[in-house]
């Protein structure tokens, strides 16, 4: 059994860190342990988890600004934050039930450790986007913030962004700030039926392209669509291509005509009032209308709206794969029969060719250790991470091999 | 006098000058460079105006090629280098020093691709922020930032200071309309950083880079974001008796679940002076005047402006103003966008930019006056009233010395002001110069350092834009050349 460490305050936090580093002893960083079917697999001789470092320290609703411990649980800041009419806009996912790992249990920590946002990524910006400080410690033992509690902050290098995405790499987080935003009055979606993939993604680009401020921009294929809970949507038998409006209850018929005219070439759409909307798009954080068996892979592809189903046909080619498209096309969620390399060698010479970059988020351990999880990177670039993860961990202590195989 | 630090000059680069220009001349020819004092004094300075010192060359690249041509020449030489775009940084980002060569990219200012199904354009960063909606605004789009000086600014210098303007209450800074750039590292490495999705891959190196102040890297060119052009936008005036009253409000209206595009808010002073020179139509027996926009079509803009109306007299408004028209309209933002110019016309002033929660409004405006009060000095404040970020202009007499003294040092101690009320020194115009020295009221020598650090990744040597950002004392070492010291340091 590795050892478990579970500091209750940032500054014994710093001090287990120092101690570590004093002892050149290798760390995992986990939260509540949601990611951890996730990513590479650390090597470490300790586990550090942040699941002692709870609570809200700091919430200003007519600010639009909340701080918290990295370990406070994200279910935790949601339910304060909707009793209060507000919300983390940015639609975290949780990849627990993807993964065989617990759901409800991400840590606010990890939201921003992962950056993985949901469908109103696309209008409200990313985890990244909507962070505005933190208080870390790095892998020299050292305690540090970057940015503050404004939404505006030029004092110096963005460091707090910059660790957003580096999954516990580089330091590990104690609290967090970030921007909250007001819960939609009102949500309306626009279910367009039968659509083939390609001619979805154009259909979801046309309504980006309006001032109508869409906020959820998403295609079922078929066999996404048969999953989904919503009522009014289960067993039409179809693709399904989804627009969400949402702003106050005076307004939105206004914008759902506007729009409905705007893509009156894809058909008459089914369209969900306020109550299954919230429903449906609550569907998508938790990744439900993936299939999820022990006998695929999931991965996460980043793409041009544009090329993203030119790049699940050419994925297709070579393998059964189901996908899940979001942000009009911007974020592909594919699944593909479990394989040696879970499909590795053809995902990302089909994702690569057409710039975009594809990460590997469910598979065996054994997997994940064998093959590249994240996009490999260019000469150029990893000199710089190669750097940037010797800046603030100079022995490879904090999450080694958790991203790339060698640092 | 003017009190901040700038270092020593290096004589011994001074001197090899004349083999310097002849080996800049061999690897990108003598049409780039500016030699003689005349054209060289044109830099000589930024829009901080205060600090001057004309550079011993200025290079004008066309490409990114160029660029890394010369910086690696630069890198091999040991000579610093000054990145430059349209100069008009308020902290002296851009100042050069007389032993530095300035890099300026102002040349380097095509539309290079507009994708408007994927919402993006590609541009080189020589582009001024106001040509790149020019280009784009006949498909519907525009890019979002739009500080007060986007008719000059240029793109490169908004990535530097991760700029924002009057509308980032709704579409964010810069931060959030870029997805990526091309960079050139002091040893001539071409980087491209981001790309064209959404998210980027491995650690988001495009964060260290937007705000870097020239710190990391040149920035040639870059993808950025294009939004949709809203279907309308207009703008009430409320003028309240006073600044309690408004800051308030500002909060009430987001309270609300309402976030305008912009609220924007002026006092008594900035108001007479802006209408003096504008003709914008302003109210003048009110203390603070807020600017309220809403965006979307006619019957939204109506019941949006509505609400706020209605939220807006629960604190006993003087004036309430809806703008009838789009002449109107663009009066009281004409009138806003020229305020810096409009109070320039009256009075040398500073141009601060703390950033505060709103909360801490009313009390914060009230020892603003009194700092200044204390030096002798008037004040007039606008600022972006929906993020908190202050620009209060201390108003002084730059042929007086004292004043000038004065001017300053009221300046530092509204900043150091606006960090205890739990905000920060600089919100979209940087550290430059200006406020290298009260980093170290904001952050800690260990915090500092991990930001240094991050420096040393992309630029190992210190020859890019030195003596910025970071106090100097800190730098010594590495300004020395001693840059493999910095990150043990602690």
């Amino acid at each position: 059994m590795t050892e478990l460490w579970r500091p209750a305050a940032e500054w014994e936090l710093q001090t287990m860190i120092a101690r570590l580093v004093r002892e050149q002893r290798g760390i995992e960083v986990v939260g509540h342990g949601a990611l951890r079917n996730t990513g590479r697999v650390a090597k470490s001789d300790v586990v550090l988890t942040t699941s002692g470092l709870k609570g809200i320290t700091l919430y200003e609703p007519t600010e639009l600004v909340m701080s918290a411990r990295s370990g406070t649980p994200l279910y935790e800041i949601e339910a304060v934050l909707a009793a209060r009419g507000q919300m983390l806009a940015f639609e975290p996912i949780d990849l627990g039930p993807a993964t065989g790992a617990p759901g409800g249990a991400l840590s606010i920590g990890g939201v921003f450790a992962t950056n993985f946002s949901g469908s109103r990524r696309i209008s409200a910006g990313s985890a990244r986007d909507n962070l505005l400080g933190v208080r870390a410690v790095n892998g020299r033992g050292e305690l540090f913030k970057s940015g503050g509690r404004v939404m505006k902050n030029v004092t110096g290098l963005d460091v707090a962004r910059g660790l957003t995405g580096s999954w516990g790499t580089l330091a590990v987080m104690t609290e967090l700030t970030f921007k909250v935003a007001p819960i939609p009055q009102t949500m309306q979606t626009l279910a367009f039926v039968g659509l083939p993939d390609d001619l979805a993604i154009e259909a979801l680009n046309v309504a980006m392209n309006t001032p109508l401020e869409v906020s959820g921009a998403v295609h079922l294929p078929k066999n996404c669509a048969a999953r989904l809970r919503t009522p009014k949507l289960r067993g039409l038998d179809q693709s399904l291509t989804l627009l969400r409006l949402e702003t106050f209850a005076a307004t939105i018929d206004e914008r759902k005509e506007k729009l409905k005219a705007a893509l009156k070439v894809y058909g008459a759409p089914v369209e969900l009032d306020s109550e299954d909307s919230f429903g449906l798009w609550s569907e998508f954080r938790s990744l439900s209308v993936m299939p999820f068996s022990t006998e695929t892979a999931l991965w996460r592809i980043s793409a041009l709206p544009t090329k993203a189903a030119e790049i699940v046909f050419a994925i297709q080619k070579f393998m059964p794969a189901v996908a899940f498209y979001d942000w009009s096309g911007g974020m592909i969620w594919l699944e593909v029969p479990a394989a040696a390399d879970a499909g590795a060698a053809d995902v990302r010479r089909a994702v690569a060719v057409r710039d975009g970059h594809a990460t590997l988020i469910r598979a065996e351990p054994e997997v994940r250790s064998s093959v590249e999880v994240f996009e490999p990177l260019k000469p150029e670039i990893e000199r710089l991470t190669r750097g940037i993860k010797s800046a603030f961990d100079p022995a490879g202590l904090l999450n080694r091999g958790r991203m790339y195989a060698n640092f | 006098m003017p009190h901040i630090e700038l270092p020593e000059p290096d004589a011994g680069v001074i001197r090899r000058l004349p083999i310097l220009i002849e080996g800049l001349k061999a690897r990108v020819g003598k049409d780039l460079l500016i030699l003689d004092e005349e054209g060289r004094r044109a830099y000589e300075t930024d829009a901080f105006t205060a600090y001057r010192r004309v550079p011993m060359l200025v290079v004008l690249p066309r490409t990114t090629e160029e660029v890394s041509k010369i910086l690696k020449f630069c890198h091999e030489n040991d000579v610093k280098v000054i990145p430059r775009g349209a100069g008009t940084s308020l902290c002296g980002g851009s100042l050069p020093t007389e032993d530095s060569i300035v890099l300026c990219i102002s040349k380097m200012n095509r539309v290079i691709e507009i994708d408007g199904t994927n919402r993006i354009a590609r541009v080189e960063a020589g582009i001024t922020n106001l040509q790149i909606t020019a280009q784009v605004s006949k498909q519907g789009f525009f890019y979002a930032p739009d500080p007060s000086s986007q008719l000059a600014c240029s793109l490169a210098g908004n990535i530097a200071m991760n700029s924002g303007g009057a509308h980032c209450l709704k579409y964010g800074v810069t931060t959030h309309n870029i997805l990526g750039v091309k960079m050139v590292l002091i040893d001539g490495t071409i980087v491209e950083i981001g790309g064209t999705t959404l998210e980027r891959n491995g650690y988001d190196l495009l964060s260290y880079v937007i705000g870097s102040e020239g710190q990391l890297g040149v920035i040639t060119e870059a993808t950025v974001k294009l939004v949709p052009s809203p279907e309308g936008a207009r703008p009430m005036m409320i003028g309240f008796r006073s600044p309690e009253a408004a800051g308030s409000c500002v909060s009430a209206i987001i309270a609300a679940g309402i976030i305008p595009v912009a609220i924007e808010y002026m006092d008594r002073a900035a108001i007479e002076v802006c209408e003096a020179f504008a003709g914008a139509g302003y109210p003048l027996d009110v203390e603070a005047l807020l600017i309220v926009e809403v965006e979307g079509s006619e019957s939204e803009i109506g019941i949006l402006l509505g609400r706020v109306a209605e939220i807006a007299a629960r604190f006993d408004p003087k004036t309430v103003q809806i703008s009838a028209d789009p002449e109107q309209s663009a009066r009281i933002w004409a009138g806003r966008k020229a305020a810096f110019g409009a109070i320039g016309r009256v009075s040398d002033y500073l141009c601060m930019d703390g950033t505060i929660p709103l909360g801490q409004l009313p009390h914060c405006l009230t020892r603003i006056s009194q700092i200044c009060a204390e030096y002798g000095l008037k004040v007039a404040n606008i600022f972006h009233a929906g993020d908190g970020n202050l620009h209060p202009l201390v108003l002084y007499d730059a042929n007086d010395p004292v004043q000038a003294d004065n001017a300053e040092l009221a300046g530092e101690a509204i900043l150091k002001l606006c960090v205890e009320l739990g905000g920060c020194l600089t919100g979209e115009h940087g550290v430059g110069i200006e406020k290298r020295e009260l980093m170290a009221t904001q952050f800690s020598q260990t915090d500092l350092l991990v930001q240094m650090r991050v420096k040393t990744v992309f630029d190992p040597t210190w020859r890019l834009n030195q003596a910025k950002v970071f106090p100097l004392a800190y730098t010594d070492a590495m300004r020395a050349g001693n840059a493999a010291s910095t990150p043990e340091a602690a």
